[in-house]
């Protein structure tokens, strides 16, 4: 350091990868799956607080599930997840071609992100309220909501439950514990808090789950919400859903200098962990953790899944603009569909006869019958060619 | 009783007939605000239906719409309406909309108080009149009471109304009335018909004005503390002028406006609010569409300045009887 004092000058983010460059992502540190140990649910938020650092894994490479968070889930229920997801994907796929189609005005898909809001609608109950974003349907398609009602409100035709009032995939279900989707960011993150405090103000047990994305963590309305939930302790689940890119913003410009976007949460005092999002089963055992938690009065939890967003963040958006064709494919957490399917293979559970077969849709058996590939490269990621997966279906 | 009295009585008349009725905001809890508006509703309903609430306007107003989604049905302070603006998105794009965009699968009856307007040498910060940007957002009920027994009744309808109300309390008012002659001492609203509150839970309904003095030859448009100016302004120029205090900007009762205008022939109308865009530009509009025929003269407005809002020269900024006066004689004149 001289005596001089230089000309400041502003430090602007820029993430690692840019098109045209090689995706690297060897400074991502990947904990070993079964790594994180899983606390009592009563935990002081202070004696976890390495857990918003790392990562809770429970699919190892080979596919086995390993460490405290396994086990949660029977093989019925993991065959029932590999079907939500393949569901969503391949609605997902379907409804972004009837865009393209001109048959609806647009349409935002999941795609890489399926394990996220399809487990954790397994670990709530009925009568709690999800405050979602745009992307989280796999909490309807979850919990049985009708894909048909799902695609009149898409088309905002004459049986569209809305009424045509809302943009496409905006829905809205308080039977499905679905709150209304705004389209504003950030919003719902504090009404979730409120929800939760409602439900202890009337000595009720249900609980809320809050959801926002990366960037818009940067809203002040998500301050606004760990402020509540710390305060009056509200029995919520705050979720942030980091798929890595906010529109074609990487998710470094909302983060800025902080490690991990989970770690917001020390300080005000609220359990903070992060999971691996792309792993069905470790995004079940934490939010099933989570919400014990909550509606046993111990608190809410800020939960960070790591994830990574496949597709264009919507139909009006064109991510090789801004990132590399192959980013998606280096992403090291693999595809969650894959990892699951993998998964129920490798432990005798996945045979050609168990084909995860969304209702009204007998097309779909082709998609399990090529489980052998899943073999044969069981990290790699597949996502960004999603067709290939739905291809044998549509 | 004053004005702080009678809303604190609404407060406890609704908490008692309900129990999903919770009050917060900042300070509201163990002091009873900063205007005492709910003071005594902590002892009395306990911790969990009134509490004191971070700053962080955004923050009470969004708790407040999940609170209603879960059916509660939060009336929430905001402690001056000077500071309502980090809510404002939560009040434009979800509270107002709620209903709509889900087709009714989710509801937001919430009360959402604030003092506002000036004469209390509260500077920018402490005097602001936001009612228009209220008025302009379609979802959103706006009320504005000008005495202690219209302050119970309409917050007592506005916590019965099943969608968002914006309830402006003029806190010039809330200690008695103002005619805006601030150099004379303070009057009582012990001494005021008004200041008569009747005991019980008689709702005062949203969008009915009140005609507070009948006249035949001039019609002014009042609300809040105005509706004082106007009543000193009238008896200072001697001109028989019907006054009406609207009490209810959204809904708005058109009906006894355009039946006193096209009576008179003549309007003024009066807020403390900037001019441009100001609530006033709306009634105009208004009574031009329904009173074109019946109109003797142009519509004036008296309003606050375009500018922020002073603090020593709030009496040239406020407008007082001596300005709407003038407004009166030259109507009258053309």
């Amino acid at each position: 350091m001289t005596d001089e004092i230089e000309p400041l000058s502003l430090n602007v983010p820029e993430p690692g990868c840019r098109p045209g460059d090689t995706p690297d992502f060897s400074d991502f540190e990947i904990p070993r799956a079964g790594a994180v140990p899983r606390p009592p649910v009563d935990a002081d938020p202070d004696s976890i607080r390495d857990m918003a650092f790392s990562i809770v894994r429970v699919l190892n490479k080979e596919g086995e599930a390993v460490g405290d968070w396994a086990g949660a889930l029977s093989t019925d229920e993991l065959r029932e997840g590999l079907r939500h997801m393949v569901t969503l994907r391949t609605f997902d796929a379907r409804m972004q071609t009837a865009q393209r189609q001109g048959k609806t005005s647009f349409y935002m898909q999941h795609l890489g992100e399926e394990a996220v809001s399809c487990a954790f609608a397994r670990a709530l109950e009925d009568g709690d309220m999800n405050f979602p974003t745009y992307r989280q349907a796999g909490l309807l398609v979850a919990s049985g909501y009708p894909m048909l009602t799902m695609m009149n409100q898409i088309y905002s035709n004459a049986h569209d439950p809305l009424h045509g009032r809302q943009l496409p995939i905006m829905y809205s279900s308080k039977e499905h514990g679905f709150f209304s989707i705004s389209g504003n960011l950030g919003t719902q993150f504090v009404q979730s808090v409120g929800w939760a405090m409602a439900s202890a103000i009337s000595g009720d047990t249900k609980i809320a789950t809050g959801w926002i994305g990366d960037g818009s963590t940067a809203e002040s309305d998500f301050h606004a919400a760990m402020v509540f939930a710390s305060t009056y302790k509200a029995p919520v689940v705050l979720n942030i859903v980091n798929n890595q890119w906010a529109i074609s913003t990487f998710q470094g410009i909302a983060r800025g200098g902080v490690g991990t976007f989970a770690a917001r949460g020390h300080g005000f005092g609220i359990a903070s962990l992060r999971v691996d999002g792309n792993d069905y089963l470790a995004v079940h055992a934490v939010a099933k953790w989570a919400a014990e938690r909550a509606r046993r009065g111990f608190g809410p939890t800020l939960i960070e899944h790591v994830t990574y967003r496949a597709g264009g963040h919507s139909t009006s958006d064109d991510p090789s603009a801004y990132r590399s064709r192959r980013e998606a494919a280096a992403w090291p957490l693999g595809d969650p569909i894959e990892r699951l399917k993998q998964h129920l293979i490798t432990s005798g559970n996945g045979r050609r006869t168990a084909t995860p077969r969304p209702s009204g849709d007998p097309g779909f058996g082709d998609f399990c019958a090529e489980t052998g590939r899943g073999r044969r490269h069981p990290g790699r990621w597949r996502c960004a060619q999603p067709a290939r997966h739905v291809r044998g279906c549509l | 009783m004053t004005m702080i009295e009678a809303i604190r009585e609404a407060h406890d008349v609704a908490m008692a007939a309900d129990d999903k009725v919770v009050v917060y905001g900042e300070d509201v809890g163990f002091f009873g605000g900063v205007f005492r508006c709910t003071a005594g509703l902590q002892e009395k309903y306990g911790k969990s239906r009134c509490f004191d609430a971070p700053i962080n306007e955004s923050g009470i107003v969004g708790t407040a719409i999940g609170m209603a989604a879960y059916g509660l049905k939060p009336v929430i302070e905001i402690q001056f309406a000077d500071y309502v603006y980090p809510a404002y998105d939560q009040i434009v794009s979800e509270a107002a909309r709620l209903r709509h965009r889900s087709n009714g699968d989710f509801t937001c009856p919430i009360v959402i108080r604030m003092p506002t307007g000036g004469g209390i040498f509260g500077g920018q910060t402490h005097s602001q009149s936001p009612e228009a940007l209220f008025t302009h957002v379609s979802g959103l009920k706006v009320v504005m009471p000008s005495n202690p027994a219209d302050a119970k009744g309409l917050l007592l309808a506005s916590i019965a109304d099943p969608d968002p109300v914006i309830f402006l309390e003029p806190k010039r008012l809330y200690n008695g009335p103002f005619d805006g002659h601030h150099d004379k001492p303070l009057v009582s609203w012990k001494k005021h018909p008004l200041g008569d509150v009747p005991d019980g839970s008689d709702a005062v309904p949203l969008g009915k004005a009140k005609i507070r003095r009948e006249g035949a030859d001039l019609t002014i448009l009042a609300y809040g503390t105005m509706v004082y100016v106007a009543e000193a302004a009238v008896a200072e120029t001697g001109i028989d002028a019907e006054v009406i205090d609207l009490r209810s900007l959204m809904p708005l009762d058109l009906e006894t406006i355009v039946a006193s205008v096209q009576k008179t022939g003549r309007c003024v109308i009066v807020h403390e609010a900037t001019r441009t865009c100001g609530f006033g530009a709306e009634l105009m509009s208004l009574v031009q569409e329904s009173c074109f025929y019946h109109l003797e003269a142009p519509i004036i407005r008296v309003t606050g300045w375009d500018t922020p809002y002073p603090h020593a020269q709030e009496w040239e900024y406020f407008p007082g009887p001596a300005r709407l006066g003038e407004a009166l004689n030259k109507v009258m004149e053309d």
